[in-house]
């Protein structure tokens, strides 16, 4: 019995169908418009609130398919995304700001095949719609900002140990510290050494003088950290926007990968995420002159600075709190009515904040708003960032009592700067400023749109080679055409295993992979017409077609496979999909190809002893 | 039904040197348009701006193009895409503007005049993503080079490997030609056609080699020339069935699959084509004059694994 499959290669072969057909069954049901409720920091989302949030949408008059409340997050599911988006803005209104409401493509997956680990596909932005942003982090930024800071806290560390100094000041990327003696010069780099193990020191021909620069290790270290404190921050900030299912990954060494799926406001979603807004407050300077300061001779101790309306203002070099020490802030009115920030700081903050209040009695503090404008040119072919740190006081007020932990802050142009302000404020600045290098947008619509012609010419593809196949082999055609059929199935079954990412370039590797596959049962039929041509019975020739045309099937899908695996290594995004697809594509189609077809040619031909002709 | 009855050999390696100094004409033509024309690379590739936008009813284009005019943007295109309601926006990076904020200003400015306008998607590329872009495609396409002329020589033998890949570049070359010569955008999508051509082009001469070894073993006392018509007469019908069929997906690709994959199937057709061109009458006469010869492959035993395969 040439052409016969043990019972057991039978089975495997229908088990390995059904599987598949298990697995790429979630894929059909598509996904529902729904609203996630989940509680932000270390607020709960107990049944009593989850009930609350019911019994809103229903008032809202929006039609629910299913609410599910599980893990301390709800999830409410809609027909349409105007409902969808209908109770979105009405949940965010309602449930203030302990919790993050966000808009989400929940899979409908019935529970049977949730319980299976079955799961869709995921899609890629370009089905789905949202943003992609591809960001650069500014190391020279974030190694000059350390700088600074440890200018500063050379100064303040020279100052707390009573060594007198004349001046320190920064040489490039070094700081020189000048002291008084040769005397002080020990003391000084005695305890520099001993506190700023990050700082390398060498001393000068001069006496009285020592020059500090960051070693190697401290700069590596820095920008590490600020490539991963962004991420942080970024990952804060998107929490604070409402995103289901966000991306964001390092890529590179000094990159980051944002992908908010389903965002349609991506103005806000780039202001959120690519500024670097954070607020100092500092005391004003009431004893020196402004206009001599503005005239060129600003007092060793102070910083000039400009007001919203242009007018000059002398502060005080040492900064009382800082962004980075405000571990709350919402937005809101004051008792004016004027949009205000109101802000809560943490220990430290407080209790120097406290301290200073405390002194300063009667005396005006300044807020000054702090943002970084990054203006990339292009000179001569080379790109050239211009980056401008622009310093605003936005507001001068009286101290009018101690406060420490929380307080206020208005002056800000309109209740959306305020609620900006305090959404930035409450996820943290960002360590360095970000460049955004690359931004695709993707509408809804057109998401829709991309699904349908991906399935589309796949559909009509499959549906003129089916007709052709049928044609052309007659019932070994019908056996390629299935074997086809199981073949995509499988592809789908993988796909979503791994959960990969579907986009419309991989949709296009589907129809791609379904073009070449079949190219594996041509050569197999041909074979075995071939043989018939020479004389071999139809047995034999069924035989040695399948035997002959292995090797041939073997050897052109390794060099696709090549391909496949190249791009894969370095393409990126949506390439990669395709990349992924067509190489998992040639694997699948190697299995039905072959064994797929031939277990139904035999189930066909196979039992009879006698066969005079085949249908091919 | 069968379209190949063919009862004796076609010689085509009588026609080698005609055959392959067409080739070679449409090759140094290829070369041509692209050291003159170069290619009209993408947005992906070069850095810029793309919108696209949607009016409910059919756009006015020079309504757009004025609007930009008054925010001083110059070397803009403005064109439809798809439909009459679409409109496609290309802005050239701007030295003195903050890219990222760009769309969104044009964007503002279109709504201001017309309401209905919907954002259908914004790309922005930065000139050095752009770049490394470039630089990641060409060192896929050697990796590919380098990887299908590595599994060709331990499969057969170093002379069919260098015929294959050089019948194949001659693939790609072309294709990139006429991307050149008809200024066709060459996007992200296309590079990745261009090299799933450069594997699955490699799959004729694979088949046509797998031939002419097989009438090594088999035809032993007939010419090399001979035995190269008779691999090739043999999977003539193959070749063209199997191709047939591919082009059918890409067919449906190229009307279905709208503008994103557009340029992309036309890169594959072109492929295609000459994929069938390129194996049958590049590839075999070129392993004729690297001398191959029966010896090259009597070395060599077939592996084991091949023969225990179902």
């Amino acid at each position: 019995m040439q052409n016969h499959y043990p019972l057991w290669k039978n089975i495997l072969i229908l088990a390995v169908f059904f599987v598949s057909a298990i697995y790429a069954l979630p894929n059909l049901y598509g996904n529902d418009p729904s609203v996630q409720v989940s509680p932000q920091h270390s607020e709960k989302l107990d049944l009593e609130q989850a009930n609350k949030i019911e019994s809103a949408i229903k008032a809202a008059g929006a039609a629910v398919k299913a609410f599910e409340y599980k893990d301390d997050r709800v999830l409410a599911r809609f027909n349409n995304t105007d409902d969808q988006i209908k109770v979105a803005d009405l949940l965010r209104d309602q449930m203030g700001g302990n919790y993050t409401v966000a808009l989400n493509l929940a899979p409908a997956t019935p529970a049977w095949l949730d319980a299976l680990g079955a799961k869709a596909m995921y899609l890629g932005l370009d089905l789905r719609g949202g943003v992609h942003f591809l960001m650069e982090v500014d190391m020279d930024a974030a190694v000059k900002q350390a700088e600074d800071r440890y200018n500063d806290d050379v100064r303040q560390a020279l100052r707390e140990a009573k060594i007198r100094y004349q001046a320190v000041s920064k040489e490039g990327v070094r700081i020189k510290v000048k002291l008084n003696s040769a005397d002080d010069r020990a003391a000084a780099a005695g305890l520099l050494a001993r506190d700023f193990p990050g700082l390398d020191i060498t001393d000068t021909e001069a006496q009285d003088e020592i020059l500090l620069a960051m070693s190697e290790k401290e700069v590596r270290e820095i920008k590490k950290n600020a490539v991963g404190q962004n991420i942080t921050t970024l990952r804060n900030r998107v929490n604070e926007l409402g995103v289901a299912e966000p991306v964001i990954q390092q890529q590179g060494e000094n990159r980051i990968v944002v992908q908010l799926p389903g965002v349609q406001d991506t103005a806000r979603a780039k202001e959120i995420l690519g500024t670097t807004a954070t607020l100092e407050y500092r005391l004003v300077d009431t004893e020196h002159d402004v206009q001599n300061a503005v005239e060129g001779h600003v007092p060793a101790g102070s910083r000039l600075y400009y007001e919203k309306n242009g007018n000059p203002i002398l502060l005080d070099r040492r900064i009382i709190v800082t962004g980075d020490q405000i571990v709350d802030a919402s937005s809101g009115m004051d008792q004016d009515g004027r949009p205000a920030v109101f802000i809560t700081l943490n220990g430290a903050g407080a209790s120097k904040m406290g301290k200073v209040t405390q002194d300063n009695v009667g005396k005006p503090m300044a807020v000054v708003f702090i943002e970084y404008k990054v203006d990339t040119k292009v000179v001569d072919g080379q790109k050239v960032r211009t980056k401008q740190k622009v310093e605003k006081v936005i507001s001068v007020a009286t101290i009018q009592g101690v406060f420490s932990k929380r307080f206020q802050t208005t002056g800000l142009d309109g209740a959306g700067e305020a609620r900006n302000l305090a959404l930035l404020l409450r996820a943290g600045s960002l360590a360095a400023p970000v460049d955004i290098v690359e931004e695709r947008t993707v509408g809804p619509s057109l998401g829709q749109e991309n699904i349908a012609k991906g399935i589309n010419s796949n559909v009509y593809g499959f549906l003129t080679i089916t007709l052709f196949m049928i044609v052309y082999y007659r019932l070994f055609g019908v056996f390629s055409v299935v074997a086809l059929g199981v073949n995509v199935l499988l592809l789908v079954a993988v796909l979503s295993l791994l959960q990969a990412t579907l986009t419309l370039p991989g949709m296009a590797g589907i129809a791609l992979t379904v073009g070449m596959a079949i190219d594996a049962n041509v050569l197999i039929n041909e074979r075995i017409r071939e043989e018939l041509r020479i004389g071999m019975t139809p047995h034999a020739a069924i035989y040695a077609g399948y035997e002959r045309a292995f090797a041939t099937i073997l050897d052109s899908n390794i060099t696709t496979l090549i391909a496949g695996i190249a791009l894969f290594m370095l393409g990126s995004g949506p390439i990669r999909g395709f990349a992924l697809v067509l190489c998992i594509g040639i694997l699948t189609s190697m299995f039905s190809a072959v064994l797929v077809s031939r277990a139904l040619v035999n189930g066909v031909y196979g039992w009879r002893r006698k066969l005079d002709k085949l249908a091919i | 039904m069968e379209f190949f009855k063919i009862k004796r050999d076609i010689p085509f390696m009588r026609y080698g040197r005609v055959t392959t100094t067409i080739s070679l004409v449409t090759f140094i033509l290829a070369i041509l348009a692209l050291s003159f024309k170069g290619l009209n690379l993408g947005l992906d590739f070069t850095g810029g701006i793309q919108i696209e936008v949607r009016y409910d009813q059919p756009a006015n284009l020079e309504t757009v193009r004025k609007i930009l005019e008054d925010q001083k943007l110059t070397e803009f295109s403005v064109q439809n895409i798809g439909s009459v309601k679409n409109v496609l926006i290309r802005l050239p990076m701007k030295p003195e503007i903050n890219n990222a904020r760009l769309s969104e200003m044009v964007l503002a400015k279109l709504k201001e005049q017309d309401a209905g306008v919907v954002l259908r998607s914004v790309e922005f590329v930065g000139p050095q993503v752009g770049q490394e872009l470039f630089e990641s495609g060409g060192l896929a396409l050697m990796l590919v080079v380098a990887g299908i002329m590595a599994y060709l020589a331990v499969r057969f033998e170093w002379r069919f490997a260098l015929a294959a890949i050089i019948a194949n570049m001659h693939d790609i070359v072309i294709i990139l030609g006429m991307f050149a010569f008809f200024q066709w955008e060459f996007t992200l999508p296309v590079l990745a056609g261009v090299l799933a051509i450069l594997g699955y082009s490699v799959n004729e001469s694979v088949v046509v080699f797998d031939r002419v070894r097989e009438n090594f073993h088999l035809m032993r006392n007939t010419s090399v020339p001979d035995m190269i018509d008779n691999a090739i007469t043999a999977t003539m019908s193959r070749t063209v069935i199997t191709h047939f069929m591919t082009q059918l997906m890409v067919l449906a690709m190229f009307f279905f699959g709208g503008e994103a994959l557009h340029n992309f199937a036309l890169a594959l057709t072109i492929g295609i084509v000459f994929g069938i061109y390129s194996s049958v009458l590049v590839a075999s006469p070129i392993l004729l004059w690297l001398g191959v010869s029966r010896q090259d492959l009597m070395v060599k035993k077939e592996s084991v694994e091949i023969d225990n395969l179902p």
